[in-house]
């Protein structure tokens, strides 16, 4: 069943580990196949009918935002499929993890090739889910559980206001399919509501892909398993808002607030997050927040309304993906092989780990964006892209050099602090992981670097073809390494003088960060206090209206249904006729009886006679049911009666006492109340003229098609048997539930 | 309950109780009853049986947990259900085997089919369920701490 192997021999564990991995690879191989059709422009459509009288498609479409996606989701993904199968080599729950990140892989690719709305926001929800699942993968952990519980709160909440802004989205179309939606833009930045779908769906973006002030939940989202957080972190979960930022760009952007809203929140996100990761000393913490910090970047250039920005985020997105996925998987071969992924404790590893290290460098180059690598041209393209942003492109290219010089910092940390100087591990021998651990991320790195030096594999490819879709235009942009001498080649020179510097003095930074950061207002204190404050409301409400006690269920119960009752007759516009017709006498002396029987249950003190009286009125309405010819239903009145008495008997001496004083008054109240409010809505209900027509259908069928002639019956086990299915099941659960608890009643819990 | 009289009289009322309840619960159909009256008669017959000679016996006597009556009463409903469902494509539509108009448009035959046992399934649900209930609520027994009934007395 699962791999017992010693890390010695991995070669003994099931091979069905690599399964996974290979299923995504080959689906890699099959999406590349659509590049020549992508790169033409044109694109692939799915669609079948789900639920047409909602106007709800499951309809897919593959363009080259969502073809680009897709690639990463399982090139990448396979990647981090085989590196955990070894990384958990020897973990008997690695079967439930290639299974949840299997099912996280299909939300995430259902998302981004989704073309109708609900049917990505279904995805959606699916990647919310599965993630929950993969953060708390160490449940026994309380801090892996309480980092879920955020990660699944904040995204959820987010999800929430995506889909009422899709909703909205949807009304105001007409239809839900995206593919047109990106067609009608002019429509929704007309319409009324929106600033309100605009809110909504950004609201949804903005939480899933960690932005300012909502970014608290990815770092502690690094509870996750380093190959979980590799796949989540630098392709796919936290990509998903970026992804659909892209996706409704040309139907709701082009505005001021979507300009200033998305470079603002960028922005702020950007540098927040690099600060905080220069403060990081866990090379993993420190990665979440240069995902954050990237997350922002996208976002800022998502909301310049220029090409340029649009190219240089579309080109940062496969960037980004390529370098951060080999990151993670390297720090986790140096959690692994050395120890530790703490950076201080680490040092001298050159000879011990050569590969590990070529691979971090290759990877930690493109971060930091030197020439020639894949991120040189990335940060080209923003640069580019900032100096002619619809916003402030001074605030927008400050911003980027500022943010940027500090990932430069960054990646030096991370490609040199663990290697240089004397060599120090908390594990004694530490070498280079097994070749399915390293080979991964060794692609991955020589990508960034092939990407660089030949970006004609991948600029008319994916890229324009993508930053076309985004834009909603045409994009006159060349992709290449060598732009010449220009504004941004001297902004980059700057960025890595200013990261140089960050680098030289970085532990001084880190000690006045220490001391300066803590101060500043957390958003994450304000997500635990609202969370407390909600549990707190949760208990009071709980200790309030269910405090054990049958007396306070049947007092609440009952004033609800008062107030309901007296709200549906004030409410309502029907009128009351109070004319209550001719009343023989024997009817007026049943009502007498019922009248006496119910002021001897008020006014006794024992509950015998309280009982009797009881059973008194029930009889008593049975009567009146047999004088208005119900005889299926007095019946029942008369049968029901005596088994409450029976049973009422039988718990005679465990019922609770009766309250006093103030109480009884206020009990009294409630039961005048519901009273008057059924006798008001009964007369109500009689002066309104009857509807004979399901009456007199039923009395026409019954005998001709259901062959019974008590219409009663017929009702209940033929023409409506599904209600009666209904209640006879919930007969048995009730049954079953008050067996058990009375079984149970013996160990009461103490409160 | 120790009365001589009460416990000897159960020996007649509860089988003619018995006896009434399946005959309402036939009769159904056309005249007032049914399987809702039918098993609150027969759940009525056990609770008198159970009075006059306590759980246990009740418990004997029924040979079958009252719970998996009312499983079984459940399974019968949604069997009648899927009965329809096979026979006319839509569930709990009714099926009578035996029974439909002649040739001179006259209903003959035996008024038995899946209604039947629909309702045969809410009698076995009614009974079941009533007489869990009963049964535990006496086993559960007095608690120790007597409770205030000085109003009783």
């Amino acid at each position: 069943m699962t791999s017992t192997a010693a890390p010695a021999t991995p070669e003994q564990a099931g091979i069905w580990r690599v399964v996974p991995a290979l299923v995504l690879a080959i689906a890699a191989g099959w999406f590349a196949t659509f590049l020549p059709l992508i790169a033409q422009g044109e694109y692939a459509e799915f669609v079948v009918p789900w639920i047409p009288s909602l106007n709800i498609e499951l309809a897919f479409r593959l363009d080259a935002l969502s073809l680009t996606f897709a690639l990463l989701i399982t090139g990448i993904g396979a990647i981090c499929f085989l590196y955990a199968s070894t990384y958990f080599r020897s973990d008997p729950r690695l079967k439930r993890l290639l299974s949840l990140l299997t099912l996280f892989a299909i939300s995430m690719l259902g998302l981004v090739l989704a073309d109708d709305a609900i049917t990505l926001f279904v995805f959606w929800e699916g990647t919310t889910i599965t993630s929950f699942l993969l953060v708390g993968y160490d449940h026994h952990k309380k801090s892996a559980r309480d980092s879920a519980l955020q990660a699944l709160l904040v995204t959820g909440l987010g999800g929430l206001a995506l889909l009422a802004g899709l909703i909205l989205m949807g009304q105001v179309a007409g239809t839900y399919r995206i593919s047109e939606w990106v067609q009608m833009g002019g429509i929704f930045r007309d319409s009324g509501l929106y600033l309100g779908m605009l809110t909504l769906v950004l609201l949804g973006c903005f939480t899933k892909s960690a932005q300012f002030p909502f970014h608290f939940w990815l770092p502690g989202a690094m509870a996750a398993p380093t190959p979980v957080s590799a796949y989540l972190h630098s392709a796919t979960m936290v990509k998903a808002g970026v992804y659909l930022i892209a996706r409704l760009s040309p139907a709701l952007g082009g505005t001021e607030v979507w300009t200033w809203t998305l470079t603002l929140v960028g922005a702020t996100t950007m540098i927040v997050a690099s600060i905080w990761a220069l403060k990081q000393t866990d090379l993993k913490l420190m990665l979440a927040y240069t995902t954050v910090m990237a997350l922002g970047a996208l976002v800022m250039f998502l909301g310049g309304d220029y090409y340029y920005a649009t190219t240089g985020a579309v080109t940062f997105i496969i960037v980004h993906a390529l370098y951060k996925a080999t990151l993670f998987l390297s720090v986790g071969m140096l959690d692994k092989m050395a120890g530790t992924r703490e950076v201080e404790a680490l040092g001298g590893l050159r000879r011990a780990m050569p590969l590990t290290w070529g691979i971090i460098l290759l990877a930690a180059a493109s971060m930091a964006g030197f020439l020639p690598f894949f991120g040189f041209i990335g940060k080209e393209l923003k640069y580019e892209g900032a100096l002619g942003v619809a916003s402030e492109p001074l605030l927008v290219a400050s911003a980027a050099v500022l943010a940027n010089a500090l990932m430069v910092a960054a990646a030096g940390m991370v490609a040199l602090k663990p290697f240089l100087g004397a060599q120090r591990s908390p594990k004694p021998a530490p070498s280079d992981p097994p070749m399915t651990m390293w080979i991964g991320p060794a692609l991955l790195a020589v990508m960034g670097l092939t990407f660089g030096l030949f970006p004609d594999l991948i600029g008319p490819t994916l890229i324009l073809p993508m930053a076309e879709v985004v834009y909603g235009g045409p994009v006159p942009v060349e992709v290449k390494l060598w732009a010449g001498v220009n504004t941004a080649l001297k902004l980059s020179i700057a960025t890595f003088l200013l990261g140089f510097v960050f680098y030289w003095m970085l532990s001084r930074i880190r000690q006045s960060l220490d001391k300066e950061v803590p101060r500043v207002a957390d958003a994450a204190e304000g997500y635990e206090i609202l969370l407390q404050g909600m549990k707190d409301l949760a208990a009071w409400t709980a200790r309030t209206i269910q405090p054990g006690k049958m007396t306070s269920y049947l007092r609440y119960t009952f004033l609800l249904m008062g107030v309901l009752v007296w709200g549906a007759i004030l409410i309502g516009t029907g009128g009351i006729d109070l004319e209550l017709g001719d009343v023989p006498i024997f009817h007026s002396a049943i009502v007498a009886i019922i009248a006496v029987s119910t002021f001897a249950i008020v006014v006794t003190g024992s509950r015998l006679v309280a009982i009797t009286a009881l059973g008194g009125v029930g009889a008593g309405l049975a009567v009146i049911f047999v004088l208005y010819s119900a005889i299926d239903v007095a019946l029942t009145q008369l049968l029901v009666e005596i088994l409450v008495v029976v049973f009422i008997a039988v718990a005679l001496l465990k019922l609770p006492r009766a309250g006093t004083g103030r109480l009884r008054i206020g009990d009294a109240s409630i039961s005048v109340m519901l009273g008057l409010g059924v006798t008001f809505g009964l007369m109500a209900v009689m002066s309104t003229p009857l509807d004979r027509t399901i009456p007199d259908y039923f009395e026409a069928v019954s005998y001709s098609e259901a062959f019974g002639r008590n219409i009663v019956n017929v009702i209940l086990v033929d023409f409506r048997a599904l209600d009666t299915l209904g209640e006879i099941a919930v007969v048995v659960i009730a049954a079953v539930a008050a067996v058990a608890a009375l079984r149970g009643g013996g160990q009461e819990v103490e409160k | 309950m120790n009365s001589l009289i009460y416990t000897t009289a159960t020996r007649i009322i509860v089988p003619v109780t018995l006896v009434l309840a399946v005959i309402v619960l036939l009769r159904g159909h056309n005249d007032p009853g049914g399987g809702f009256i039918g098993g609150l008669l027969a759940a009525l017959a056990v609770a008198i049986l159970e009075k006059a000679r306590g759980v246990d016996a009740a418990r004997a006597w029924l040979r079958v947990e009252p719970l998996t009556i009312a499983g079984a009463g459940l399974v019968a409903a949604i069997a009648a259900g899927l009965w329809g469902a096979l026979e006319h494509g839509m569930f709990l539509t009714g099926v009578w085997p035996f029974y439909g108009p002649n040739a001179a448009g006259v209903n003959e035959g035996v008024p038995a089919g899946s209604i039947l046992l629909f309702d045969l399934g809410v009698f076995l649900v009614v009974v079941g369920g009533v007489s869990g209930i009963l049964f535990t609520l006496e086993e559960a027994g007095v608690p120790a701490e007597q409770p205030d009934d000085e109003e009783d007395s």
